[in-house]
């Protein structure tokens, strides 16, 4: 056990670098594009990323019964949930007031 | 302590793959296709880990929600016209150099520090009944403050995107 519960090969330090290559995803997304619903899908990549992690831990932890990191997650999906809604009507709003979704349009505090 | 499976592996590629693919493709209906296979791989992965509550909302509020409100958005803005100027940002660049130095700080603090985390590898045994027990038990506060938010946050999508009324000019 002793030897295997170090480096790369452990389940822990597995999930943790997926959610860390998709959080990069995430980020390079919500970066590198330029209309506004892509930088929403970025964030979104990026708040499963962490939720990942919520659930990797709770998963290898000493306490999985506590349900502490189960709940966290489940809780970050509602508060997403939320963020999606009020993020996506925001852009809807903002298409209706200059006609364009591109960000490098959108450079006028006063429409 | 069990060594990382083949099917973790598929897992992860499918994963990574959609969110690849959302990054890179141009049209912004691929892109919400791709993100919807990035979703459903991250539930997959935590039916994976044992969680299966978490998995089935993932899979009810982020394939069934959220990858249709982005559908929606992408319909109701014209977003399916390809823009003429490329779909990345002229500062693309700088843009992926962050992204990768980002990915190299958490992937060396994970390296570094997960020999330090005590490991267990204990399968919970946890029921839905122990999860809604949780909830309305010790967890009644923050799912209040969550009903709220929600609450909120749809009345307030709604009010945002409502038709503008005319001004008097």
């Amino acid at each position: 056990m002793t030897s295997m519960t170090t480096g790369i090969g452990t389940p822990l330090a597995g999930y943790l670098l997926v959610a860390a290559l998709l959080f990069a995803i995430g980020l390079g997304g919500a970066l590198v594009r330029r209309n506004a619903i892509m930088v929403l899908i970025g964030i979104e990549l990026m708040l499963n990323a962490a939720n990942l992690n919520l659930i990797a831990f709770w998963r290898f932890g000493p306490h999985p019964e506590a349900l502490t990191g189960m709940m966290f997650a489940i809780f970050s999906i509602a508060v997403a949930a939320a963020e999606a809604a009020v993020g996506l009507g925001l852009v809807i709003a903002i298409y209706r007031h200059t006609g364009t979704t591109e960000l490098d349009k959108i450079d006028r505090m006063k429409g | 302590m069990r060594s990382l499976s083949l099917i973790f592996y598929l897992l992860a590629a499918l994963t990574l793959a959609g969110g690849l693919a959302t990054v890179l493709l141009k049209q912004l209906v691929h892109c919400a296709l791709a993100v919807t296979v990035a979703f459903a791989g991250l539930a997959l992965l935590f039916l994976q880990l044992d969680a299966q509550f978490a998995g089935f909302a993932q899979i009810l509020v982020y394939i069934g929600a959220v990858a249709i409100l982005i559908v929606f958005a992408i319909l109701l803005t014209r977003g399916s016209d390809l823009p003429k100027d490329g779909v990345f940002s002229k500062t693309w660049f700088l843009g992926l150099v962050i992204a990768a130095g980002v990915f190299a700080v958490l992937g060396w603090a994970v390296l570094a520090s997960v020999s330090a985390i005590p490991q267990q590898n204990i399968v919970p045994s946890v029921t839905v009944r122990d999860i809604g027990n949780a909830l309305v038990g010790g967890y009644v506060l923050p799912l209040e403050i969550v009903a709220l938010l929600l609450t909120a946050a749809t009345i307030g999508a709604v009010i945002v995107a409502m038709h503008e009324k005319e001004r008097p000019k």
